[in-house]
């Protein structure tokens, strides 16, 4: 079952076209990549499945729960860590704002709880959103440049977390991400979206071999 | 000495009014952006309502909590009017409230009329350690203080409190985590206008109320929040007293001419010194 469907989506900003019938599935327990240059519409797709925009045409359908991991990772920077985490879980009510189960599946937090997160660094605060959206308990994750100004090996330690989310629970993720090669080696399948257009899908595998997305994306082609 | 020491706790008392209307126009700036010109206007909406109902004969303590009550749903009203259409800019709801603020002048002549009215508070005089003032001060402080005391416990420790936080902090993620940004700047207003009516209630007894006694509270609370560039609770509080103080000093010692000048220069100098170094009204981190 799909637990996010996007059918013939077109977003328009006034006059301008940012997404033009993009078609796009994320199965239960999935890991998908949706790659592609600055300005492609990526966010907009992303905001799109959130309901922060509204289509132009086609159709948003989000069976379950969609949690967000923001581009930009948009802390409450005068609230603390524990804070970020409440009101990851707003929607749940006040029964389900409880912060403990986040320590744990993420115990590098867990020494950050009285912590501005406005101060922390940037590895540490993508940790934070990704914590403030599994607050919201979802079944697919949407993660928005995970990597985007943060050092190798933080991007490492956090793909990894990503991993197990996956594995142990069958959170599906969607992760959208400029560094293409990071994000075909994690997903097993992917979507390419040029100029609000899907351009190519299919394993992650072949695309990590397809001729037009290493010399696009990837630096050349794979030796 | 004892003339100080009633200065002072007069100045507390003055400043106390001062401070809530800052804490209002600060609860609504840090959660929608807004300046809200018709901040003053609550405090004689309340003020005015509370000295009819009196006037009726309904009893103390039930009149000045229908007055704040009633100015909460002012600010509700204001706050729908100045930001219920989405896409509203701060700067186009700050001319918003300033029609607002003038049109309340209008209904409040045409119910209460324009000549300057009261109502009793505490009667008598207090002896604090060997100073005479007006016992209502001592009520004015006996309430504020408890009130800023649980609007610090209610940012501090509740969700709701810490859901206006981060909406004041970084509204697109207050979106994200589903939020609505829009319905918290409502409370926002109408958590403004019970302060702002509170104000009002409180220092009527000793401070006359007419239609336009909103320009002082204003100039004044504005002064008080503008020290906190608009954003900072405790400072606006802080603000409020000490600019009470000044005044009842200045006043005491030298004319009470110059009360109102007071404010204004402490207002142009911070805003001043502020736009020098970052803009008036900073951003908040994120």
């Amino acid at each position: 079952m799909n637990v996010a469907e996007v059918a013939g989506l077109t977003v328009r900003y006034g006059g301008a076209t940012a997404l033009d019938g993009v078609d796009l599935t994320v199965a239960e327990g999935d890991l998908v990549a949706l790659i592609g240059p600055n300005g492609a519409g990526k966010t907009t797709l992303v905001k799109a499945l959130s309901g922060l925009v509204r289509p132009a045409a086609g159709r948003v359908t989000v069976r379950g729960r969609l949690a967000q991991v923001p581009e930009g990772r948009e802390m409450f920077g005068d609230l603390s860590v524990d804070d970020n985490l409440r009101l990851g879980g707003w929607r749940n009510g006040r029964g389900g704002r409880d912060t403990t189960e986040i320590y744990r599946l993420l115990p590098a937090l867990d020494g950050l709880r009285r912590r501005r997160a406005g101060l922390l660094s940037g590895g540490e605060q993508q940790m934070v959103a990704i914590g403030r959206a599994l607050m919201a308990r979802p079944d697919v994750l949407v993660v928005d440049e995970l990597s985007l100004g943060l050092a190798p090996l933080v991007v490492t330690d956090l793909i990894a977390h990503l991993r197990t989310l996956n594995a142990e629970r069958g959170l599906a993720v969607l992760l959208i991400e400029q560094n293409a090669r990071l994000a075909l080696d994690l997903c097993r399948r992917a979507y390419v979206l040029e100029a609000g257009r899907i351009v190519l899908h299919g394993p992650a595998d072949d695309l990590a071999h397809n001729q037009r997305v290493t010399a696009a994306y990837l630096g050349g082609p794979v030796r | 000495m004892s003339d100080f020491l009633g200065y002072l706790l007069t100045g507390l008392g003055i400043g106390a009014g001062y401070a809530l209307v800052a804490s209002g126009l600060v609860a609504i700036h840090r959660v929608t952006r807004v300046v809200n010109f018709a901040q003053g206007a609550f405090a004689v909406v309340a003020a005015m309502l509370t000295s009819s109902l009196l006037a009726a004969g309904l009893p103390h303590g039930f009149a000045e909590l229908t007055g704040v009550l009633t100015a909460a749903l002012a600010g509700l009203l204001v706050g729908l009017v100045a930001i219920g259409r989405p896409g509203t800019t701060p700067g186009t709801s700050l001319i918003i409230t300033l029609g607002l603020g003038i049109f309340a002048y209008a209904i409040e002549i045409v119910i209460w009329g324009d000549q300057p009215r009261s109502f009793a508070g505490v009667p008598g005089v207090a002896v604090v350690g060997g100073a005479r003032l007006q016992a209502h001060y001592l009520l004015i402080l006996a309430v504020t203080v408890p009130v800023f005391l649980a609007m610090a416990a209610f940012f501090a420790r509740t969700d709701v409190g810490k859901a206006l936080s981060a909406c004041a902090s970084n509204p697109y993620a207050a979106l994200v985590v589903g939020i609505d940004v829009r319905r918290m700047g409502l409370l926002a207003f109408a958590l403004g206008g019970a302060l702002g009516g509170l104000a009002g209630v409180l220092t009527t007894p000793v401070q006359q109320v007419t239609f336009d006694s909103d320009v002082t509270l204003l100039v004044n609370g504005f002064a008080a929040a503008i020290l906190g560039g608009l954003t900072r609770p405790v400072v606006a509080l802080g603000g409020g007293l000490l600019l009470g103080v000044a005044q009842t000093l200045i006043a005491g010692y030298g004319g009470s001419a110059y009360q109102l000048e007071v404010a204004l220069v402490l207002m142009l100098a911070v805003m001043i010194v502020q736009a020098s170094r970052r803009g008036a009204v900073p951003e908040p981190a994120r």
